[in-house]
């Protein structure tokens, strides 16, 4: 199956008074129908600039997306005038961000902000958008659709806010579901409920899901796929279950082992990974997770390690065979 | 770890923390938010006492009320046989070099005009431990033991990253040799991978001059791994205390079940299996929480009596401490 969306080698930068940062460095993966793929990484390593980026919503400046090609539907986005971006924007791709706050706009309605994209992209008359906002609100299981839709957003709680931005990236039906973060400003039990939503969104629409967390308890319930980004790099790419049972890369190793587990009962020293993510003010010649790495070897001082090929399904950058500990072959 | 009947270093009995709602021109008290509603605990010498439940539920509050932060409404905090609440002036100074807070958010809780050493040798000027030249050797070996290399006495705060904030957070928190250390929520801002480093390094100490924390934390799992003893909140009031191992294996209030099954397992052969339980809806307000049992509007085990009796805290096996009308029936939830 060809990809729905195809991101090849994208780079983005930011112009700050320190210098350039290189926070997206070659950044290329593909998105099947009705896949979940997952992104994960720490603050700062580029997986929300890499999205944001694939949507034109990168501020420019300072920003500017310096090389690469994002591929939907036999079009290239990076290339396409604000106008017809606007367009895949609000119809073919829909979006949830982490703040349900600040993504409403606080002095219209709910109903408003919902009707609005059904006129503009979908050509429904007042009504008819009513009609769909009602469906639509209902669908994400918020009680009594018709009154809480005529609520501003300040009137809803952190969950049910989310509740509604999805219904809003879903309500003109979009290929693709694009969620950044969307519970990491929820608690626990509403991060429940939010995660079960989008699930049976997901089978009963069949949209594919681009998912981009720092949780990797969350990923792990909810994707097919999953990218480890670290330093604007991808640095692990592969099925779930394979990351998880047999991660390879050293920067997907620790991250795993240093997370203490709600069902391991048993109480073992924590391992953390030293030191702290780097900026990049300039694209690394050597590999960038070298300074903070135990099984680093000569070559990692020289080159920085391709995302390649290690076995079916599963890419890893880095020149180590983690699970020997030598140069891989 | 702990020995049985350990010595308890504090007590806490029946505190309250109700803080007025202010409206109009006068400013006269419409009403209180119920931040904290009659809970009582003790917590022993040596342990780390993990305080859990999410945002609103008055973990916060009550940590900042044992150190009178605030000032409570009703209850008694009782420290080395002093009850805290009664305390004025320069013998609550004293009592506050034995008790100490890390707090959650390093960038503000250090101020951005003062060097390193300014904000760790702080507490070492106003408690007279140490003058001149003796603030910066201790300011140095300070930092020596949080893992900090003492050549920074002399930056500022924005020169150092979350972690390595978090970590003068803690070196100022040991600086007074203190008994007891508040952790509110020390680590929710920071990276993954540096959490294990500040929760390491939060073990070590303790280790080394026998601290004893209180733990507040949303992060299930992390407190699971740093507790001795864990209590469950929900809307100001304490719905289940137990051994960690004992929550975590048998818990019995409807909450607590909810609350860890809610938890994301970082493993996806684990979650694929797994059947949550979804707890329906949002938390209420405490400005006007549910009659009766606090949690009765979310609860799939509410009744008529949820409603009208608040349920009693009750220690349903040996310290494990419950407050639910339906606990022995609760063990139906984790087999749906």
């Amino acid at each position: 199956m060809s990809d729905l969306l195809n991101v090849a080698d994208l780079e983005t930068r930011f112009r700050t008074r320190e210098g350039v940062v290189h926070a997206v460095n070659g950044v290329s993966f593909g998105l099947k129908e009705g896949e979940t793929l997952g992104i994960v990484g720490e603050s700062g390593c580029g997986k929300s600039v890499s999205v944001l980026s694939v949507l034109g919503l990168i501020p420019m400046p300072p920003g500017e997306i310096t090389k690469g090609s994002v591929k939907f539907q036999g079009k290239d986005l990076l290339r396409l005038s604000q106008e017809e971006l606007r367009h895949v924007r609000g119809a073919q791709i829909g979006m949830v961000f982490q703040d349900p706050m600040t993504s409403f706009n606080p002095v219209h309605t709910i109903g408003k902000q919902l009707t609005e994209p059904l006129e503009i992209h979908l050509g429904m008359d007042k009504k008819q958008a009513w009609q769909r906002a009602v469906e639509l609100i209902d669908m994400v299981k918020i009680p009594n659709p018709e009154d809480r839709l005529k609520d501003y957003p300040h009137q809803f709680s952190g969950g049910m806010r989310q509740r509604a931005m999805i219904a809003m990236a879903l309500s003109c039906s979009p290929q693709i579901l694009i969620a950044d973060e969307p519970t990491t400003a929820l608690d626990v039990t509403i991060q429940a409920q939010i995660i079960d939503l989008v699930k049976s969104l997901k089978d009963e629409l069949g949209m594919a899901i681009i998912w981009i967390t720092h949780d990797l308890g969350v990923i792990a319930g909810l994707a097919e796929r999953v990218l480890v980004m670290y330093a604007g790099y991808i640095v692990e790419e592969s099925s779930v279950k394979n990351i998880y049972r047999n991660p390879q890369h050293p920067y997907t190793l620790g991250l795993l082992r240093s997370l203490p587990r709600l069902d391991m009962n048993e109480k073992k020293r924590l391992i953390s990974i030293d030191g702290v993510p780097p900026v990049l003010f300039k694209k690394p010649k050597i590999c960038p997770f070298v300074s903070r790495c135990s099984y680093r070897i000569e070559r990692c001082l020289k080159e920085n390690p391709k995302l390649s090929v290690v076995e079916d399904n599963h890419k890893v950058a880095c020149w180590v065979d983690t699970a020997i500990g030598k140069e891989r072959a | 770890m702990m020995k049985k009947n350990a010595e308890v270093l504090l007590r806490v009995e029946n505190l309250k923390m109700y803080f007025p709602i202010k409206r109009g021109v006068i400013q006269r008290t419409v009403g209180y938010v119920h931040a904290v509603d009659d809970v009582s605990f003790d917590v022993k010498r040596g342990e780390t006492l993990g305080l859990v439940g999410e945002s609103g539920c008055g973990k916060t509050t009550t940590g900042r009320t044992i150190l009178r932060l605030y000032e409570p409404t009703t209850g008694n905090i009782i420290f080395e046989g002093k009850d805290l609440t009664r305390l004025r002036g320069e013998e609550m100074r004293i009592i506050r070099r034995k008790i100490q807070m890390i707090f959650q958010d390093p960038y503000a809780s250090l101020n951005p005009r003062m060097t390193v050493e300014e904000i760790i040798g702080e507490p070492l000027i106003v408690h007279g431990l140490a003058q001149g030249q003796k603030i910066r050797e201790r300011v140095k070996e300070l930092l020596t033991l949080v893992g900090l290399n003492p050549a920074y006495v002399d930056r500022y705060p924005h020169e150092f990253s979350g972690g390595q904030r978090q970590r003068i957070g803690v070196a100022r928190a040991i600086a007074l040799q203190p008994d007891l250390i508040v952790c509110d929520e020390p680590i929710s801002a920071l990276d993954v991978s540096i959490q294990a480093q500040v929760v390491n390094l939060l073990e070590d100490l303790q280790r080394d001059f026998n601290l004893t924390y209180i733990f507040i934390a949303h992060d299930l799992s992390m407190v699971r791994h740093i507790s001795t003893r864990v209590i469950v909140m929900y809307l100001g009031v304490f719905v289940e205390l137990a051994d960690r191992d004992m929550l975590y294996k048998n818990p019995l209030h409807p909450y607590t079940i909810g609350l860890l099954s809610a938890v994301p397992i970082p493993d996806p052969y684990v979650e694929e299996k797994r059947e949550r339980i979804i707890l329906a809806g949002d938390v209420p307000s405490p400005i006007n929480p549910p009659s009766g049992c606090r949690f009765r509007t979310r609860c799939p085990l509410a009744q008529q009596i949820c409603a009208e009796q608040r349920p009693a805290w009750q220690e349903v096996a040996p310290d494990h401490y419950v407050a639910c009308h339906f606990w022995q029936e609760s063990h139906s939830l984790k087999r749906r």
